[in-house]
């Protein structure tokens, strides 16, 4: 799919709902942090040489020996993005919110599937991406590794035999690899375990934050987890680490979930049921709002309370209903009442036209 | 309730940010509350990564303040001063890291509890660099089967060992 459709289209692969323990672990995501050989990295980068960057990339993902190994990626410079299409880029998880401050020289590369990303004078030269559905952070690795060996067939790296990969910032040398997973714990939150059990977390080397909001207060009970030490370790070990705290947690969140149904019915099925009713017939609706009912009602859902709404839509409203998509959707900006009304309009379109088919 | 920072749209966002210590909470619109967070109104400043990393290399000796550049203190390849890579967290250049090596050392060692890079090593061009990470981690695997009394193991793993000292060594 060309860019210019990406941010027209609210779905993005990791949305799909496929994938294994899909109930919970929302996405799996590898990001890898390259840089270029004998160029500074793009904070101390002058235009021309930020463009040197670019056209580099582009030169790399045009080759023949790329387009084989890893397939067609299209690149767009983000000044040729309407804000508001930029926006979209970063609600789809598809580049960070780095990537538009001064973005006058920065670029992203993107697959027609979606799920392999490029970003390009980030703080790194290159920041390499792959999203998928579900419990998936093995295979999001090596399709990433084969992103970034497709890369280096053409591209000098900075590379250093002690050190490895070198990177703008020292937290991120070495293997320069950063792998996450997107958990909706809503079980957890409900028996009022997350706090303690997500600190143990660091005791891990990983760190957890919320995908919405501040800090611990993670809106929709979407946390992201993921590793902090990057050098030193191999990137299987940095992923076998992630992948056994990760089942820990879906543990823990099961048998929250299976408690609460057990001991606590009649609350939990009230709590579905109104974030249901409210969705179905709410006039407005903020997003901090649609955030915490589409959490219950995903949960009902996932314990069969909701039977007639497919899982993926939810996370997919999730997403539509951040303030640049809507923008986007309704195609002018919109005041924040006005967003109100259309977020809730949205959600009510989208759920009767799920219950119908 | 109004919004504390607009006045003018109804707040329906707790906004909580900690400077140096001092809890504050702020009863905010979505819009002010994101503008906030994006760190454009620039009424606190953002405490993210690259505040606590300067802290941390302030207590390894990095300069805190503009101090008068000495030699050795500014790489040789980008020109990125010690007291700017102190206030951003952030290197210029591959070639820093040689420059301001023995200084950093301390500083992976705290962030990562390691200073030695163990995992890919570029397809192309990092040949040679392979073998010789396999041969490390071969290597430790040897020790912890020998602590282990695995003798088996061990005779194995040195027969490996000494077959990728010979592929070193020819080249």
């Amino acid at each position: 799919m060309p860019i210019k459709d990406i941010v027209s289209n609210p779905h993005s692969p990791w949305m799909d709902g496929t994938g294994p323990e899909a109930d919970i672990v929302i996405s799996s995501r590898v990001r890898v942090a390259r840089n270029l050989a004998g160029l500074p990295f793009p904070h101390m980068l002058n235009q021309i040489r930020a463009e040197e960057v670019i056209r580099a990339v582009q030169a790399a993902i045009n080759g023949r020996e790329f387009r084989q190994k890893v397939g067609h990626m299209e690149l767009i410079r983000m000044k040729d993005l309407t804000p508001v299409e930029r926006q979209v880029l970063v609600e789809k998880h598809l580049i960070s919110p780095d990537l538009l401050e001064s973005y006058e020289h920065k670029a992203v590369a993107i697959s027609a599937d979606e799920v392999l990303s490029v970003m390009i004078n980030e703080e790194d030269h290159l920041r390499l991406q792959c999203l998928l559905p579900g419990f998936q952070l093995q295979r999001a690795w090596e399709l990433v590794s084969r992103l970034d060996d497709g890369l280096e067939a053409t591209l000098d790296y900075a590379f250093d035999e002690k050190l490895g990969y070198l990177t703008a910032c020292p937290t991120n040398v070495g293997t320069g690899l950063r792998a996450s997973v997107m958990l909706h714990l809503p079980g957890l939150v409900l028996v009022d375990q997350v706090k303690s059990v997500l600190g143990t977390i660091t005791k891990f080397g990983l760190t957890v934050r919320g995908l919405y909001g501040e800090g611990t207060e993670a809106k929709g009970n979407l946390f992201q987890v993921s590793n902090q030490i990057t050098l030193g370790q191999t990137e299987e070990d940095i992923m076998a680490n992630l992948v056994s705290v990760t089942r820990q947690l879906l543990a823990q969140e099961r048998a929250a979930r299976e408690a609460l149904y057990r001991e606590r019915k009649d609350q939990l099925e009230d709590r579905v049921g109104r974030a249901y009713g409210l969705l179905k017939h709410a006039r407005m609706m903020t997003s901090e709002e649609a955030i915490r009912l589409l959490s219950d009602l995903r949960l009902g859902i996932d314990l069969g309370i909701i039977k007639n709404i497919p899982a993926p839509l939810v996370i997919e409203l999730m997403v539509l209903t951040r303030p640049a998509f809507l923008v986007k959707v309704v195609g002018k900006e919109l005041s924040p009442v006005e967003r109100d009304v259309y977020r809730a309009q949205l959600i009510r379109k989208k759920l009767s036209a799920a219950q119908q088919t | 309730m109004e919004c504390e920072r607009c006045h003018q749209r109804p707040a329906t966002v707790h906004v909580t940010q900690i400077v140096n210590g001092d809890k504050r909470t702020m009863r905010l619109c979505e819009e002010c509350a994101r503008e906030i967070q994006v760190g454009t109104m620039g009424f606190f400043p953002q405490i993210d990564f690259h505040n606590f990393l300067s802290g941390l290399l302030h207590e390894f000796g990095f300069p805190t303040g503009p101090a008068v550049v000495t030699a050795g203190a500014r790489c040789g390849a980008c020109g990125l001063t010690e007291e700017r890579f102190a206030r951003q967290g952030l290197l210029g250049c591959g070639e820093c890291y040689r420059y301001f090596g023995p200084r950093l050392e301390p500083v992976l060692r705290r962030i990562h509890g390691n200073t030695r890079h163990m995992g890919k090593v570029p397809e192309r061009t990092g040949g040679k660099m392979r073998l010789k990470n396999r041969l490390e981690r071969l290597k430790a695997e040897l020790q912890a089967a020998v602590s282990r009394e695995e003798f088996e193991r061990a005779a194995e793993l040195r027969d490996r060992i000494r077959e990728l000292e010979k592929q070193l060594q020819e080249g």
